[in-house]
């Protein structure tokens, strides 16, 4: 058995949380194809910038690169992966079986998800699975690590896959008064780690927080609300009117439409070429701007123990971002000593 | 009750095929009750088919009859005369009914008139709803009477999704979230403690997941000749 000397899984986002520090996750979108120079380019735009990356699984049913696989391949490049796994498309058999093998590959980090409905994807057509759901799979994959059991009871010979296992929450879904339960629930079954839903609105993610302090479950858990980088104000009310559970405040939808001001109420035949991009790039500065400003008073909320920086398809982004909100450079705990086996 | 819908008429035509005897079948239970296979419907259906045919230049005699349950062999046999007489049965039947005219008459061959949908109920005039996945092993008295097996697009039994918004389920905003109804009636029932506890994984092995179920009930069977 590996001695992770008092960690549950000895990862590098782990020993950065449990040693107190401000935590930065990022993620990264693996392609709709099987080229490893893409998450070799994208993991270049991330590496010293965060404690962790999430490589999503199959989001919005849309068929891309495993996680596992991407997740290996970051192992490689010298980052730590954060696999999402979803309920969707793998029964407790094959998730079991996926899991001893990513931990095979060195990943040790795993955010447990429900996952979007295969309806929202390019497979529409498929069976889903939803054998079990994400609290079940937290509760399966924390008793392989810490009983060395599968989820049918039988005892594990041998190493036991030895993951820092984290849940999702929106905490804006509905119905809204449920979410801090639910996720209460979730770190119940074993989630370490939480991410949540990306936080446009402060005050509201506060009067979550507020439940969830008054459960206790802050002290249980490193919460890590999601924040994301705007990319013009039509992404923002696209977001705000389209996506369960981001609440995007007006003030901020007219941050961005100001940002453009200067080229506002001109027709797109009167708009160059140079003048799109450089109204662009003001939208994209504005939307990085809010983005720090974000996760500066959320670093001031109680029980916030980190951020995760959703930059989707946009990964340049995080780089900016993480040195605007002072968060760079990123602390270096030593992974602990690696003992013989004591069996 | 079982709700079924009618195949389109194309389609019928299609497994009808050459025959040039046929007989609709209707059924007089759950398939009459949401109006996709009970006798009106199958007079209708004979009609059309007689129609098309003649209009194709290939008359057909079609013949429609309506037994009380599909599903039971002894209803069946009222119409075992005129099974034998045809090329083909079109049953209105779900797909129990077609199954048990069959395994019923094993020289008649029988095409489905209907397509199966779903065990529910009518919530309104003309709109059925689905209520129950028949798992095998019921846990309503855990969730306020509101199945999250067939009624959550995803049968999550630890809550909702992150796509909960506005009594919707993510899929389609006609589509009501399961878990908004079992919070809502646990809720106003005060009874929102039984969602606290993890929901362990479910045993699939009582539904279909299992193989085709079967029950026997010895209580009730014959007692064999020894
Ligand atoms: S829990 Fe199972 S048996 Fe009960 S209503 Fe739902 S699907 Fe049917
Ligand atoms: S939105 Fe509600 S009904 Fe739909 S999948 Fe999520 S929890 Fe289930």
């Amino acid at each position: 058995m590996t001695n992770t000397n008092g960690y549950l899984s000895g990862s590098n986002l782990e020993r950065v949380l449990k040693n107190g520090h401000f935590a930065v996750t990022a993620e990264l979108g693996p392609p709709q194809n099987a080229d490893r120079s893409v998450i070799i380019k994208k993991s270049a735009l991330l590496k010293g910038y965060c404690d962790g990356v999430n490589l999503t699984d199959n989001q919005t049913a849309i068929v891309r690169m495993s996680s596992i696989g991407a997740g290996a391949i970051l192992v490689q490049e010298g980052l730590e992966p954060i696999i999402q796994m979803v309920c969707r498309d793998r029964n407790r058999l094959a998730m079991q079986s996926d899991l001893l093998g990513a931990y095979a590959l060195g990943i040790r980090n795993l955010l447990c998800l429900t996952g979007d409905h295969q309806s929202f994807g390019n497979h529409p057509g498929a069976k889903n699975v939803f054998d079990i759901d994400s609290a079940q799979m937290v509760q399966m994959v924390s008793e392989m690590r810490d009983k060395r059991i599968f989820q049918c009871g039988e005892e594990m010979k041998g190493q036991e896959p030895r993951f820092f296992v984290g849940a999702a929450e929106s905490p804006f879904a509905h119905p809204v008064d449920f979410r801090p339960y639910r996720l209460g629930k979730k770190v119940k079954a074993g989630a370490s780690f939480i991410q949540t839903q990306i936080v446009f609105d402060i005050p509201a993610f506060k009067k979550f927080m507020e439940k969830v302090r008054e459960l206790g479950i802050h002290k249980q858990t490193y919460i890590l609300p999601g924040v994301s980088p705007l990319k013009s104000p039509t992404m923002a009310k696209y977001m705000r009117d389209n996506v369960p559970g981001i609440l995007i405040p007006d003030e901020i939808i007219k941050r961005m439409e100001a940002a453009g001001a200067i080229w506002a109420g001109k027709s797109k035949d009167e708009l160059t070429p140079e003048d799109k991009k450089a109204r662009s790039k003001a939208w994209q500065a504005e939307g990085i701007k809010i983005c720090i400003e974000t996760i500066q008073q959320l670093r001031e909320v109680e029980g916030v123990s980190g951020v995760h920086i959703m930059a989707i398809e946009w990964e340049e982004a995080v780089k900016p971002i993480v040195e605007g909100a002072g968060l760079y450079p990123r602390p270096v705990v030593p992974a602990p000593e690696p003992q013989a086996d004591k069996n | 009750m079982i709700v079924a819908e009618q195949k389109t008429l194309e389609e019928i035509k299609t497994l009808v095929g050459s025959a040039k005897n046929v007989l609709v079948a209707g059924c007089g239970t759950c398939v009459t009750v949401c109006f996709a296979g009970g006798s009106r419907e199958a007079a209708i259906v004979a009609a059309e088919l007689r129609m098309a045919s003649k209009l194709a230049g290939d008359a057909k005699a079609v013949a429609d009859v309506t037994v009380q349950r599909q599903c039971e062999w002894e209803y069946l046999d009222e119409i075992a005369e005129q099974v034998g007489k045809v090329d083909v049965v079109l049953s209105l039947g779900c797909g129990i009914g077609v199954q048990a005219i069959a395994e019923h008459f094993p020289n008649a061959w029988v095409v489905p008139g209907l397509n199966t949908k779903f065990m529910g109920l009518p919530t309104e005039q003309g709109v059925w709803a689905e209520r129950c996945a028949a798992c095998g092993d019921c846990i309503l008295g855990l969730t306020g009477g509101v199945c999250p097996i067939a009624r959550c697009s995803k049968s999550l039994l630890n809550g909702p999704c992150g796509g909960s918004l506005d009594g919707h389920c993510e899929i389609n905003s006609d589509v009501s979230c399961a878990w908004q109804l079992i919070y809502d009636r646990l809720t106003s029932m005060d009874k929102l403690e039984v969602l606290m506890d993890i929901q362990p994984p479910k045993n699939w092995k009582t539904s279909r997941d299992g193989g085709p179920r079967k029950i026997v009930r010895e209580d009730l069977r014959l007692g064999k000749e020894e």
